[in-house]
This record gives C-alpha cells, structure tokens and sequence, in this order.
C-alpha cells in the first residue's frame, strides 16, 4: 500500500512537472475542463429559465446535490482518470512493460499520464457545491455540516473503486472502455438530478447493485431534510464512508483477479 | 469518384472491425439515453408543450441525439485525430503527394466512419428508447427520407468544421486545446445538452444560426415535424449553405497551409 502510494507519487509528479513546462498550455486546458463541466449546470440553468421545480426540487437542491457529485467525481477523475486507458495497454501490450517494473500495477496505470487539467472539474464542482451551500435555506446542525465533506470524500473513494472495477473489466473485454463510461461519466449524470426524476428500479439499481447513491443522495438529502424515495432507513445517511471502504475491497478484488487472468498479446 | 467510394467504404469497414467497442457503445448511448429520458420527463412534466415538443416529441429528440452523438463525431472521435498527428509529425506531405484532392479523401473517409455510427450505434439505441418509452417516430415513409438527406448534409457541415479545426494544426502544432473548443462548443450548441428551441432570447437565436445547429437541431425538426412544406427545402438551404461556406473556408486554409508544408520541407 505504502509503497503504491509512493509510487503514484513519483509517477504522478513527473507527470506534473511535464504539465508545468508549458504553463499557458495547461492554463488553457485547465481552464477548458472547467468549461466543459461547467456546460452541464449551464443547461439545468436553461431548464430552470422555463421551470421553477425539477422532480419536486428547487434550484438551490439541484445545484446542491450536482455539486456535491462532480466535485467527487472530479476528485476521482484527477486521481484515478487514466484508468480508462487500460484496455489500449492490454490492445497494444505496452502493459508487459508495467509488469516487469518493481511498482505495483494499480499505481502506475492510475498515475499514468496525470492531468492537472482536471482540477478544473474539481474547482466547477466545488463553486457550485459553494453556490448551493450560500442559497439553500437549511437548518444547518454540526452533524450536517460535518457531513458535507465526509460525502464529497466518500463519494469521490466509491467512484475511484468504479473506475478501478471497470478497469479490471477491461482485462476480459480489452475493446470496451465505454462501458466504463456509463458508470462513471453515467453516474454523475445521473446523481446530478434529484433520484425523484428516475424510475424506482434505476434507484435500486444505483442503491444496491452498484452503490452510487451513497455518493451524494443519501447523504444530501438528509441534509435537505428530503426522504429518499425507496423505503431505506434514515441512518443509511451516514453509511457513505463504509461503502465507500466496502467497494474498494470488491474493486481491489476484482483487479487482482483481472490481472492474474491476463494474457499478454505478444506482440 | 470511384476512388473516393472505396475510401468511403474503407472508413465504414475499418470501424466496423470493431465490434466489441461498437456494443460498448451502444450500452453507453442507451444508458445516457435512459438518464436524459427521465430527466426531460421531469422538465416536461413541469411544463407540457415546452418549446413546442410534446413529451413523446421531446423523448424522441433525447433518442436521435444519442444516436447522431457519435455519427456526428460531436465530442469528438472522428479524423481529425489522425489527422492532426499526421500534421504534427510531417506525414501529412505523404497524404498531398497522393493523386487525390486531400479535401474530398479526408471526406470520404469520415463519411464511411458516420455511416458506419449511424448504423452500428444508432439504431439499436434508438430502438430501445422506442421499447422503453412512448416515441413520436414518424409514420410517413418520406419522412424518413427527408430525415436521412438531412443527416447526410449534417455529416458534411460536421466534418467541414473538423477540417478546419485539424488543419489549424500547421499553425499550431499542438490541436489538443482547438479540439477541446470544437466539442465543448459542439456539445453546447447542436443542441445535445438542451434543444436548442429552449435556448432563451437572442442566445437561442445566435445558437440556431449557428453551423452546429445542423447537426442535430435540424434534422431533429424535420423528424418531427416542426419542418414542413416550404419549410422544408429552407432547413436544407440552411444546411448546404454552411457546408458550402465552411467547404471553401477548408480549401482556402488547405492551400495556405499547403505552402507553409514545401516552406518547412525545403
């Protein structure tokens, strides 16, 4: 583990140090991930031009919980975004160089081309988390408060452990990095609306298959002081850090067993 | 003209080899698809007759996006990667020594990858979407039709504008930053996050003026039935003119450029 994290590290800081060579380049393209999230609140603000509720829920709601799931999805992007480049590596065998390196795997891939670029997904999130944070009118508690970045946190571990779980898929299926997409590009989306928008078999889908829901809406909307559509108790509000450490296990688990089923191509 | 159906042809099967990528994306499209469904459901519920879609009308314009999603290359994904790489490195002066106009083969090759999307990743989609909620798909035969020419054009105006945005790479070296612009802009006015009749004021006006809005916001009105009767030739009209336009601007920049290869060849 330790020796993972050092070696994300160093990987990782050279990576940076590249980054930094061309700062009015990275500049740009930091400034062009903001952008490009930036968009999607854009058009739920042009959606909030015709309506006054989504699904029940007020602006302020909505810029709360979409907050709340793109600064965690941004944290796990910046962290664990290249994993999606597996595939290619098990394609074109560039993987094998990896293999013979005396780092583990997980961390050379994850830290494998990493883009400071993607602070600007990061700092979008953040802002309009702020936003919603300065215009909701919440009766705000210290277990509220404290429950703000304990979710972004343990949001931002259970989608590293989807990007890491799709990765491994990557060791079978090798061409289908999009299916990664759905999860992660997916997940956000679809946290970034409130869970009275989507059909109750989507929501049990997303509470007790692959567990997202933890990532914003259980916790949020105890915040909010909304219930949560399916008949889950209250407490399940708090439950984010353990699932959290729960689908790290799973993902860990599953990329092991990927990697030991993996066949070079040889080339 | 021979030639250029065979590099045609030659785009379509070289993405259709790959075939466990194309099923990865049909379940990518149709989960977004799903996602985008519910969503404007809510919108819609809310407000009935918003832009002048009814609901059924509404979902079937989610459907066609995600299905002109990647036949339009709108984030991305088409030539001009390769294209752009093939500046970069020099490879390109291979490509001008070829007996063919780089324009039209460029072109041909990108309409075979869009036809190839269009099928492989657009109607399995489209036709969950139509299983799973209630379409207004068109009855009329030359609907369709109608539909089809006008995707046609929008594949033409979408790989205009990627030309340009490819060969700005004998300016610039690096196309990474202009590629970004093209599909941040191209996400946000074809229309694929919002319609762009919901665009408010002098925003949704410049936005339906725009090249972008051929390439999903049009044929999506023809599909239906917001363009009918003379309406009809005038989406058109709209479509050939920015593909004409941006055509030419191609061309222009292509023969500049052109002369800037031979000044770093010499």
């Amino acid at each position: 583990m330790a020796e993972g994290l050092r070696a994300y590290w160093l990987i990782a800081g050279m990576w940076i140090r590249s980054t930094m060579a061309y700062r009015a380049s990275f500049l740009l393209t930091a400034l062009g991930n903001f952008a490009a999230t930036a968009f999607d609140f854009v058009a739920i603000l042009l959606m909030f031009s015709h309506v006054n509720s989504l699904g029940g829920y007020s602006l302020g709601e909505i810029a709360f919980l979409y907050g709340a799931a793109a600064a965690s999805f941004g944290f796990s992007d910046l962290v664990m975004g290249s994993m999606d480049r597996l595939g290619r590596r098990v394609r074109d065998g560039t993987l094998d160089t990896l293999l013979v390196r005396p780092a583990p795997v997980l961390a050379q891939i994850a830290a494998d081309r990493f883009a400071l670029r993607r602070l600007g997904r990061v700092t979008q999130g953040l802002l309009v988390l702020g936003y919603a944070i300065g215009v909701l009118d919440v009766d705000w508690t210290p277990v509220k408060i404290l429950l703000v970045p304990v979710m972004v946190l343990s949001g931002a571990v259970i989608f590293s452990a989807v990007f890491v779980a799709g990765a491994a898929f990557q060791f079978w299926a090798q061409d289908a990095s999009e299916v990664q997409n759905a999860f992660t590009y997916g997940g956000v989306t679809l946290l970034e609306y409130p869970p009275t928008v989507f059909a109750k078999d989507l929501l049990r889908g997303v509470t007790f298959v692959v567990p997202l829901a933890f990532v914003n809406w259980l916790p949020a909307l105890y915040v909010l002081g909304r219930p949560y559509p399916l008949d889950v108790p209250r407490w399940t509000a708090f439950l984010g850090p353990v699932v959290a450490v729960a689908c790290c296990l799973l993902a860990g688990a599953a990329w092991r067993l990927g990697l030991r089923a993996y066949r070079s191509t040889g080339s | 003209m021979r030639l250029y159906a065979v590099v045609a042809a030659g785009g379509f099967r070289r993405f259709a080899t790959y075939r466990v990528a194309t099923v990865a994306g049909v379940f990518t499209n149709t989960v977004f698809g799903f996602i985008m469904a519910y969503t404007y459901i809510a919108l819609w519920d809310e407000r009935p007759q918003l832009g002048g879609y009814d609901q059924a009308q509404a979902l079937t314009y989610v459907w066609l996006g995600q299905a002109l999603l990647t036949t339009m290359a709108l984030m991305g994904g088409g030539f001009e990667d390769e294209l752009i790489e093939r500046i970069r490195t020099g490879d390109v002066a291979i490509d001008l020594y070829r007996p063919a106009d780089l324009q039209l083969w460029w072109l041909a090759g990108d309409l075979g990858r869009a036809c190839f999307q269009l099928l492989g990743r657009g109607v399995v989609p489209m036709a969950m979407g139509a299983l799973a909620f209630q379409l207004a798909l068109p009855s009329n035969p030359f609907v369709w039709i109608a539909v089809l020419l006008s995707i046609v054009l929008g594949m033409v105006v979408s790989f205009a504008m990627r030309y340009l945005v490819a060969l700005s790479g004998f300016w610039l070296l690096d196309g990474a930053g202009v590629t970004q612009m093209a599909w941040l802009a191209g996400t946000f006015f074809s229309g694929m996050l919002l319609p762009l009749n919901l665009f408010p004021g002098l925003l949704g006006e410049v936005a339906r003026a725009l090249p972008w809005s051929a390439l999903l916001q049009v044929p999506a009105d023809i599909m239906l039935g917001k363009r009918t009767g003379w309406a009809l030739p005038g989406a058109y009209a709209f479509q050939l003119g920015w593909a004409a336009a941006l055509l030419a601007a191609g061309r222009m920049l292509q023969s500049a450029a052109t002369r800037r290869v031979v000044v770093q060849g010499g």
